[in-house]
């Protein structure tokens, strides 16, 4: 079935019956997280359970994309009381069935408990994770079943790009996209509007249309959340992106092993086919578009918009020099525009209420949300989509639920492999492109890890450059084998083999692999090293001076003497009769910490 | 354009100079009279292969508006760029790119095949490395030395990727090209398969443009030196066209100084018993080539008819385009055919065992040396050429045996193999092959005096050029093509029936021999193979008889030895065969 205007759009909307207020609908999460946790496996056995109790018509199941409270998982939603369980187990799956499909009970062992409040919640929109989200990139994202395009539409679906086709000139488009101030999420944070506008000023008989949906970075998730949980969005967004500028072909760049992305993604892609969102005379504009996918092998390098193109067309995945830009000289040498998936993803949104709407959220000069992927020492682990301008504090303490034991927070690592870490100073700092830039952090793609007390920076700047250094694609000098000296700068250092000349070694080092590397992966390689040594100097310098404690010992000052960590150590190294302080012999210590844990009074001094 | 709307304005250091758009940083700092250090940068201009990949970062400078360190190879000048070669920042980047690439190479230069020709070690130099801040681990390759011709030690490469631009899109033969990533990245054949193993032709530009120690002939030098010191051996020397044109570079002469006699003399002093002329080789197989072209063009093909002397180009024909195996003449290459009649017609002449004779070629060219071990190349294991010296091993050799170049007097070359024309000199440089040929084929067509041999239509430098020559009414279409690429897509329309040629001459190096990969480094500095191909058209013009079929020894050996061109024994010493290879 064809749909040939706007009006027929509405029309099919209009005709999707929406759920009865009287039927349950069980909206159950198949995000990565939540499918790791098994919940395909929960999923099945709902299905099972409701054919074999004929509760079809009374529940409806809906497996949807990610629902963000990930460390919750696997979570199902219950509507219309919302009611959320967490943490749900195969063996639990019956008993919900039972209880509250056939009974209309709450299993209320399975609801959230607010672990500052211990209270017990019950709608997730009432938990903290949730009441300062504002979900603009992942709209449908765990509300809408991914694989049924009847859901996208029903949620306001290609109306955007109806609009744009029958009333916008391709410049009123990156005119409006301009206004509404949105900047690129992968990194770098130039003008979305900018970007295409460049590319419609080009003169080609070709140009392409590229969603970069490599996503590299250690620990982000929100691009595939979003193709996993809403693909008709970006599916939407790239015709609308092609339009733009001027692009019949559209490629969506995604590594291969996103499986779980790419399958719900090609099913899309067929819909949009059939309903004619993609294909020739798309809504009887006149305007012809399709989209291909091409897999990538997954190297981080091949983010970078020029080593991605050199991957799309068959050749290593290395970046080259710009000037020539891929709006310029980009997909097999024509103009191309690159734009990463969360970007795209509020290209609709964006479309549908306005520019005006758009930049009225965020900050000065970083307008709309920006996902981060909430993770490390916090209580709540998962994505977060907040205005720009959020701050550290907000998402760690109130979003995030602070530390999990209630330890302090030392510093937050923001932007991946490429990015850097704050420091307490900073919490209260809105989060916006300039702001980090200011503070030696950048956005990145929104990975934010958070680090307690315990965590040792050197190592963790250390993880850091490991990951580069192996995922440096070797082509210029600084990145291939700087990044290779500074690792084993920290390598000496870590293993107390280094000396404090290392350290003024490590600075000019990782300064000058900043200023002289071909691409974005070299040129920021040396942040986490550097922002760490900046803030945290004293680590590196304990290590340098070989003056790290690495080993546990006691305080005999608060000791009791008893013997509860002697009893404890697995190398029997602690010694002391009862009721005398005990001591521990460093040279057999392992430093595990089980003497610290058993300590009743806090006289066991971490190293 | 008005040119004024072409011109930008820049400053270098402070001073204020006026480019073209387009113009490389490099090129408006060299304007302003600033030189900047390169390293992976190449660019031979006419010849166009240019390898500015900014991959090694040590020419980078800073945009002072911008405040960033920019490559200036590939970096273009915009208007009211100002560029400091010399702040700090850029010279601690460009210091830093260095010494790391220093950290990872295994310093021998004193025992380097490249020492003192070294652009790593210049560069050390030039940049006053003293000491190299960071060490660490350093790449651990194995060396190959599979091939015949090329040795290849990964753990000097710097990863310039010079060798990766002449391979693939020079040559097109797509043999070299970086494998893995990061630190581990190392420039490898597919699936790190032996050099000796893929579809390489050998040609040597990855060895000419290697900027250190990574590529490098087989040296063979060691085992001459064995035969020279065998008092039973009878060693004779031939020396290639292109090797007296270059030969004193090494020795501090002006690129393309003639020292024709200086080699000959050179080689007697080193110990060879006997000198021949690789000229005089030349002259022979243009007789041949010529009498061969005249038969096919007169029994109707097969036809274009393709020249044969040079080994890359025979292996990249054998390798990549096997259904056309019948268009290159059957004529052995000069060297072979100096050395098939060293041990047949000298010998028997001279009262030597074939069996004693050993004969080694001085050749400006690498793939020679494969080209000698070819089996159909030999006699009952008797190879025509027992041993191939590139100009560059050569050089080492006077300079061992402390041979004062300079002081030599011009000595001679020795008879019977020794006599050379015009025309076989020019079998140095692209188009002189074909222009040799054409003059003996049209005298032999015609049967007329030619008055007028030079055929100025087929010189020049363009990488594919065609002419036309009348004889008696028939108009012989003639292509030439230097490197490989350039061949590749003349292949490709003789065979799918879009070109129609009666002769084509195919070079595998730029410029041709003159810019073989066993010549004196030229540094990226395409003006001397310019040079040495202005020599040899010296050489050619200065010498008396221009034309192959005139050159009396060559007469001589027909009458004395093998009766008439394309005879019986003709066929069985001068000609060769080909067939398919198929390599990756």
């Amino acid at each position: 079935m064809r749909v040939e205007s706007l009006d027929a759009l509405k029309k099919w909307k209009d005709n999707i019956p929406s759920p009865d207020t009287k039927t349950i609908r069980i909206l159950a999460c198949a995000g990565t997280s939540c499918l790791s946790s098994d919940s395909d496996l929960i999923i099945e056995r709902l299905k099972e359970q409701i054919e074999k109790h004929s509760l079809d018509t009374k529940v409806e199941l809906v497996r949807t994309g990610c629902v963000r409270l990930c460390g919750q998982g696997p979570l199902l939603l219950m509507e219309p009381e919302e009611i959320t369980y967490v943490k749900v187990h195969l063996d639990d799956v019956d008993e919900i069935v039972e209880k509250h499909l056939l009974n209309g009970e709450t299993v209320e062992r399975l609801l959230y408990t607010d672990p500052k409040r211990n209270e017990i919640i019950k709608a997730a929109k009432n938990m903290d994770f949730y009441k300062k989200q504002k979900r603009i990139a992942l709209l449908n994202c765990g509300s809408i079943d991914p694989w049924n395009i009847e859901h996208y539409v029903q949620n306001d679906g290609y109306e955007a790009l109806a609009t744009v086709l029958a009333e916008n000139s391709p410049q009123d488009v990156v005119d409006i996209i301009k206004e509404s101030g949105l900047r690129g999420r992968g990194g770098g944070g130039f003008s979305t509007g900018m970007k295409w506008g460049f590319t419609l000023q080009e003169k080609s008989d070709e140009k392409y249309m590229i969603c970069n949906a490599d996503e590299g970075d250690p620990g982000a998730f929100m691009d595939r959340s979003i193709i996993e949980g809403d693909p008709h969005a970006l599916i939407e967004a790239m015709v609308i992106g092609g339009y733009a500028t001027g692009a019949k072909e559209g490629l969506i760049y995604i590594r291969a092993e996103y499986a779980t992305s790419i399958e719900p993604l090609r099913k899309a892609i067929e819909d949009a086919r059939e309903y004619g969102f993609l294909g020739e005379n798309i809504f009887n504009s006149g305007f012809d578009f399709d989209l291909e996918i091409k897999l990538g092998a997954g190297a981080f390098v091949c983010g970078e918009e020029t080593a991605l193109i050199h991957s799309m067309e068959g050749q290593r995945g290395e970046p080259s020099t710009k000037p020539p830009f891929p709006s310029q000289k980009g997909y097999r040498g024509k103009p191309s525009t690159v734009n990463n998936v969360e970007t795209l993803a509020n290209i609709p949104v964006i479309l549908r209420k306005g520019a005006k709407w758009f930049s009225s959220i965020g900050t000065e000069e970083s307008k709309g949300t920006k996902v981060f992927a909430l993770a490390g020492n916090v209580r709540n682990i998962g994505l977060v989509e907040v205005p720009m301008g959020t701050t550290f504090r907000e998402i760690v303490f109130e979003i995030g639920g602070g530390h999990p034991d209630g330890k302090d927070i030392k510093a937050i690592q923001i932007g991946g492999p490429s990015g850097g870490v704050i420091t307490e100073e900073y919490f209260d700092t809105p989060i916006d492109y300039d702001s980090l830039d200011s503070i030696g952090a950048m956005m990145g793609s929104g990975g934010m890890i958070v680090m307690d007390e315990d965590s040792d920076m050197v190592e963790i700047a250390k993880f850091y450059l490991d990951f580069t250094q192996d995922e440096s694609c070797g082509k210029c000098t600084p990145c291939r084998i700087g990044t290779k000296r500074m690792y084993e700068i920290l390598e000496r250092l870590t293993n107390m083999e280094g000396d404090p000349d290392d350290l003024e070694r490590l600075r000019t080092l990782g300064e000058n692999i900043q200023s002289s590397s071909l691409c974005g992966l070299g040129q920021s390689a040396p942040n986490p090293v550097l922002s760490t040594m900046e803030y945290f100097a004293e680590e590196y310098e304990a290590y340098a001076y070989r003056t790290k404690k690495t080993k546990y010992s006691v305080d005999p000052e608060k000791c009791i003497g008893c013997t509860k960590c002697k009893r404890v150590c697995p190398t029997d190294c602690i010694s002391g009769d009862v009721r005398q302080a005990h001591t521990i012999d460093e040279s057999e210590c392992i430093a595990c910490g089980a003497c610290y844990d058993v300590c009743p009074k806090d006289a066991i001094i971490k190293p | 354009m008005k040119l004024i709307d072409k011109m930008i304005n820049c400053t270098v250091n402070g001073m204020e100079i006026t480019v073209e758009k387009g113009t490389s940083v490099l090129d408006a700092a060299a304007k302003a009279g600033v030189h900047i250090p390169t390293l992976c940068h190449l660019n031979l201009h006419d010849l166009n292969a240019v390898n500015q990949s900014a991959n090694c970062r040590v020419c980078v400078v800073e945009d002072d508006n911008s405040g960033r360190l920019v490559p200036s190879c590939s970096q273009e000048v915009y208007d009211g760029m100002k560029i400091e070669t010399d702040s700090m920042k850029a010279v601690m980047g460009r210091r830093t790119s260095l010494e790391l690439l220093l950290s990872n190479h295994p310093q021998d230069c004193l025992t380097c095949v490249k020492n003192l020709d070294c652009e790593l070690q210049s560069l050390a130099h030039e940049m006053n490395i003293k000491e190299i801040h960071y060490q660490g681990e350093k790449m651990q390759h194995p060396i190959d030395t599979t091939s015949q011709a090329i040795h290849k030690d990964p753990n000097k490469c710097i990863m310039c990727r010079r060798c990766i631009t002449m391979c693939n899109d020079v040559q097109t033969v797509g043999v070299l090209s970086p494998l893995k990533r990061g630190f581990d990245v190392v420039v490898a054949t597919a699936f790190h398969m032996d050099m000796g193993d893929t579809s390489c032709t050998y040609c040597g530009q990855c060895v000419s443009v290697c900027p250190t120690g990574a590529l490098a002939e087989m040296d063979a030098s060691s085992k001459v030196w064995k035969r020279l010191n065998n008092p039973k051996k009878h060693v004779i020397v031939q020396v290639a066209p292109a090797v007296r044109v270059a030969l004193g570079e090494e020795f501090g002469y002006d690129p393309g100084e003639i020292s024709t006699g200086k080699v000959v003399s050179a080689l007697r002093r080193l110990g060879f018993d006997t000198v021949f002329d690789t000229n005089f080789g030349a002259d022979l197989t243009i007789v041949e080539e010529a009498k061969e072209l005249v038969d096919r063009i007169e029994k109707d093909g097969p036809l274009p008819m393709l020249t044969s002397c040079c080994p890359a180009w025979v292996q990249f024909i054998e390798q990549q385009f096997p259904e056309l195996l019948d268009v290159p003449s059957t004529c052995k290459s000069p060297q072979s055919m100096v050395g098939s009649l060293a041990k047949t017609y000298y010998a028997e002449q001279n009262n030597i065992d074939p069996e004693d004779i050993t004969m080694v070629s001085i050749m400006p060219c690498i793939a020679k040396k494969a080209e000698a071990a070819r089996e159909e190349l030999s006699v009952e294991g008797h190879y025509n050429v027992d041993y191939v010296l590139t100009t560059r091993e050569l050089a080492r050799m006077i300079k061992e045996a402390a041979i004062d170049f300079n002081t030599l007097r011009d000595g001679t070359f020795d008879q019977l193999l020794g006599e050379s024309t015009g025309a076989a000199a020019i079998f140095g440089t692209t188009g002189g092959v074909i222009e040799a040929a054409s003059r003996t084929a049209y005298e032999m067509v015609t049967g007329k005096e030619l008055k007028q041999v030079d055929f100025k239509d087929l010189r020049g430098i363009d990488g594919i050029r065609e002419a036309t020559i009348e004889m008696n009414g028939t108009k012989l279409r003639i292509g030439i093509a230097h490197e490989l690429g350039n061949a590749r897509k003349l292949l490709e329309e003789i065979r799918d029936g879009k070109s129609h040629f009666d002769a084509i001459e195919i070079m595998a190096c730029p410029g041709g021999c003159i810019g073989g990969g066993g010549q004196p480094y030229h540094h990226g500095d395409s003006n001397i193979l310019k040079k040495r191909a202005e020599s040899i058209y010296k050489i050619d013009l200065g010498t008396e008889l221009r034309k192959s079929h005139e050159n009396p020894m060559v007469k001589k050996v027909y009458k004395d030895f093998l009766g008439s061109p394309g005879s019986k024994r003709a066929k069985d010493l001068l000609h060769t065969t080909y067939s398919a290879k198929e390599r990756i």
